[in-house]
């Protein structure tokens, strides 16, 4: 809704409607009645507002209650691990240059399980904003202590009040920022009276102004009010926030250097893709394999799911597709999924193979199945997308493929390798049958591969008689 | 049109929470908790109808985003 010059209303860098939940209430938070979260959410869009920054803004939320800011500004968001939105905002603001970045965090998330990120990102004085909202408790969890709750308070987890003796004190924040040389502004605002709320509105813009301007890292502490955690009702928690919070944490501004500071310097140039090539002395093309445009885009995508008991080389096999991708200059990526034991457990991983850009690493949907073992061929038979391929390594797995809308093509991997002299390169037969069965990729520059990759001649040449075993047994038994 | 141009707050009943910030923090005390519960159960915040001065502490002291709209004066007006 468009605010007219004579009203105060809902800033316009939220979005209209709040599509967290299905039903009606697409109009509110999803805060507790009270809480300060809403009244710091509506001070940063009234400064996006007015600084015209939302369309420009990356707003990081936090895990912890406002982990939904995504649901709420019409900026583009993402949502971070515990603690590490400063880290993820280093990444946002150093991509896109011509961004901002809000970083917005609450005092578990920030001065707890994240105090590594947030000094560093001040440190090395990133272009973002950090909104630092602190309560003094842990509100998600259900009112547990946090760093910075204060001397004497009675929390889920310090029945007996915060003991300094034993749990440390409180943390001030915006003290320790600010004695970083990066920073340049850093200032603890409250949202408690009106008069308060006036300067925690300024100092948000300021804040914000000062990303625009690119002068670096600005940080604001907000004190905001818990009345769930802290079981007061949402006007006694007011009074308690100016009371004792606003003691314990004197506001006002502890840096403020936007005057003298220049704009954040550019910082060296990076070196090029052709100049680490160069330095790593494989000339200025890293791939070994000659492909043509045609090939690269003519590329299906192949999603590849490769299972297995932990020391069948399966991660293996999967990372050896993705370097032969890579060299067919696609796009590839791998993810390993495995138990902490090194053998014996059980491994598979997704390779994902397309000819532009990978969106998600995780293969749900595979088009490619190899199940080097039976449990492998029961937990993921049946999330083979249809039409796709199932290779069964036959030598262990006796049971057949149930399905019948997928094609079906059995390998004794592991006798094949066994009869070439190395049992344990069933994963490179698995990955040669895969290969000289769909021809997605050319079966010699897997040979091409190795010959750099082993350093060790017999071991190539041993491979190599795999490759041809593999290749000639499902050429002549499964084509 | 001179209805307009007074002062006043309108509160979205179906979109308050009850929290009492808003009636707490406003100067003029022209706010107040109604008897009736909106469908998420909670007594809402009314504005009495008189006496706002459109100064816009209630919107800030609301922890919700569009509950509360606030018309100021007119510039230039009496």
């Amino acid at each position: 809704m468009e605010n007219l010059d004579n009203t105060i209303g809902k800033p316009q860098s939220f979005y209209d409607t709040f599509e967290r939940k299905p039903g009606k209430d697409k109009q509110i938070v999803h805060y507790c009645p009270g809480c300060g979260h809403g009244r710091i959410h509506k001070l940063i869009a009234e400064a996006l507002d007015s600084l015209e920054m939302a369309d420009e803004t990356v707003f990081v939320s936090p895990v912890g209650c406002s982990v939904f800011g995504y649901y709420y500004f019409d900026t583009g968001n993402i949502q971070a691990a515990h603690g590490r939105a400063p880290a993820v905002g280093t990444g946002v603001a150093r991509a896109n240059k011509k961004g901002y970045v809000i970083s917005y965090q609450g005092d578990g998330d920030l001065a707890a399980i994240g105090t590594a990120e947030i000094i560093h990102a001040a440190n090395r004085g990133e272009n973002m904003t950090v909104i630092f909202v602190n309560n003094g408790i842990y509100g998600m969890t259900g009112g547990q202590m946090a760093p910075t709750s204060l001397e004497g308070q009675k929390t889920a987890t310090s029945p007996y009040g915060r003991d300094i003796a034993d749990m440390g004190a409180p943390i001030r924040m915006s003290e320790i920022i600010a004695k970083l040389d990066a920073p340049v502004y850093v200032e603890r605002v409250s949202v408690s009276d009106f008069k308060n709320i006036n300067k925690a509105k300024k100092a948000i813009h300021t804040a914000l102004k000062a990303q625009k301007d690119r002068k670096g890292f600005t940080f604001v502490e907000v004190l905001s009010a818990c009345p769930e955690g802290w079981k007061l009702s949402p006007v006694d928690a007011i009074k308690r926030l100016q009371d004792v919070m606003e003691t314990y944490y004197p506001l006002g501004q502890y840096k403020n250097e936007l005057e003298t500071r220049p704009t954040k310097a550019e910082p060296l140039p990076r070196p090029s893709d052709k100049d680490i090539m160069t330095a790593l002395g494989v000339g200025d093309k890293a791939a070994i394999i000659n492909v043509t445009d045609t090939f690269v885009k003519n590329f299906k995508e192949q999603r590849v799911r490769i299972s297995g008991f932990g020391g069948q080389g399966v991660l293996l096999a999967g990372t050896t597709l993705g370097n032969l991708a890579m060299h067919h200059e696609l796009a590839v990526t791998w993810l390993p999924s495995y138990g902490p034991e090194m053998r014996g457990g059980t491994a598979n991983c997704h390779v994902m193979i397309n000819n532009s850009v990978v969106g998600t690493p995780v293969v749900d949907k595979p088009n490619v199945l190899i199940a080097m073992n039976g449990p492998s061929l029961d937990e993921f038979e049946n999330t083979v997308e249809a039409g796709g391929t199932i290779f069964v390594n036959s030598s262990i797995v006796d049971k057949k493929v149930k399905r019948t809308d997928v094609k079906a093509v059995y390998v004794p991997m592991t006798n094949i390798a066994e009869d070439a002299g190395i049992k344990k390169a069933a994963n490179m037969v698995a990955v040669a049958a895969y290969l000289s069965y769909s021809k997605a990729m050319d079966l010699n520059s897997l040979i091409d591969l190795l010959k750099v990759n082993f350093k060790k001649k017999e071991l190539v040449d041993a491979n190599i008689k795999v490759i041809h075993a593999a290749k000639e047994y499902v050429e002549k038994n499964c084509m | 049109m001179s209805e307009e141009k007074t002062p006043r707050v309108e509160i979205q009943p179906e979109l308050c929470k009850g929290c009492e910030l808003c009636i707490s923090q406003c100067p003029k005390k022209v706010l107040e908790l109604g008897k009736d519960l909106n469908h998420m159960g909670y007594n809402f915040a009314t504005y009495k109808g008189d006496g706002c001065i459109g100064c816009g502490v209630c919107f800030y002291a609301c922890p919700e985003p569009g509950t509360i709209r606030v018309y100021k004066k007119i510039r230039g007006d009496k």
